[in-house]
């Protein structure tokens, strides 16, 4: 094959949205490479790349787009504290969180929950789970959940 | 209705395959089932409209040539088809119908400003999202 990328085979790319689709459906639980793989009977060594060739994005980075997605729904839509919604959404810190969701929307959860609440109107017409998705962040460089080495750390994990 | 819309079609990657999906497993009615050599003309209905089809259809050549029929099919096993929504009266009920025939939900039920939506996809990666309105009052 001289082509830059190989086709995907279709049957393999159905297989790899089937794990797409878990992560979507359970966002909050953990998904290690081993349990996705095995939803969609590829390799462990062979899936990560496989996800990211067929979606554009590392299967990990995708499942931080969907919890913050979730967060960010959670924070507009309902009353729930932003302890309650990081737990809910699958961080196992406050400070983690905190931080993600600044890196990937560049707000703070506050902040977004006071935004978000002052422009939710008029899309009433769209179905909702439509709408969420269209507001999922699209996380186009690498976010790190490992602490970063600044003085910022207030909340241990 | 004399003008309207009449048939929309989905792309598949096999046509028994969906028949048998459509059919067996959400309750469809087949419409029209041709064949002309390769070519299958397939629509199905849902038995409460029957003034709309769902066509079935397998991207190829002639009508498209085999590299773009390759990337169509690797577009829907990827589930980036335009979203499919399908109205219901009850939609717990429904889920419960798909997954006592095998069908995996992609997403289940769930309450959302009164109205309940859950999610699936066809074999093919077609997704589908099921949505139970909140009854409005006349």
């Amino acid at each position: 094959m001289t082509e830059r990328r190989a086709s995907q085979d279709p049957d393999l790319l159905r297989r790899l949205l089937r794990a797409k689709d878990r992560m979507d459906a359970a966002s909050h639980e953990p998904w290690p490479v081993r349990r996705l793989a095995s939803v969609s009977a590829v390799s462990q060594a062979h899936f990560a790349r496989a996800f990211k060739q067929a979606f554009g994005i590392p299967p990990h980075r995708y499942l931080l787009t969907r919890r913050i997605e979730r967060a960010t729904a959670l924070l507009r839509d309902t009353d729930l504290s932003i302890t309650e919604i990081a737990f809910q959404t699958g961080w196992a810190s406050l400070g983690t969180f905190g931080r993600i969701f600044r890196d990937v929307t560049g707000d703070s959860p506050g902040r977004l929950r006071k935004c978000a609440r002052a422009a939710a109107n008029g899309l009433a017409r769209v179905p909702v789970c439509i709408v969420s998705a269209a507001h999922r962040p699209d996380l186009t460089s690498a976010v790190s959940e490992k602490r970063r080495r600044a003085p910022d750390a207030t909340n241990g994990s | 209705m004399s003008e309207g819309i009449e048939v929309v079609g989905l792309y598949v990657r096999d046509q028994d395959e969906a028949l048998a999906f459509y059919v067996d497993k959400l309750g469809f009615r087949v419409h029209t089932d041709v064949r002309n050599g390769d070519y299958r003309w397939l629509t199905v209905q849902h038995p409460d409209q029957p003034s709309f089809q769902l066509g079935l259809f397998v991207p190829g050549p002639p009508a498209i040539d085999a590299d773009t029929a390759t990337t169509l099919r690797a577009m829907v096993a990827k589930g980036a088809m335009p979203p499919l929504v399908l109205n219901v009266d009850d939609c717990r009920a429904a889920c419960e119908r798909l997954r006592s025939r095998g069908v995996e939900l992609t997403q289940e039920p769930l309450d959302r400003y009164g109205n309940v939506d859950a999610g699936f996809r066809d074999p093919s990666g077609n997704g589908w999202k099921m949505i139970q309105a909140q009854r409005r009052p006349h």
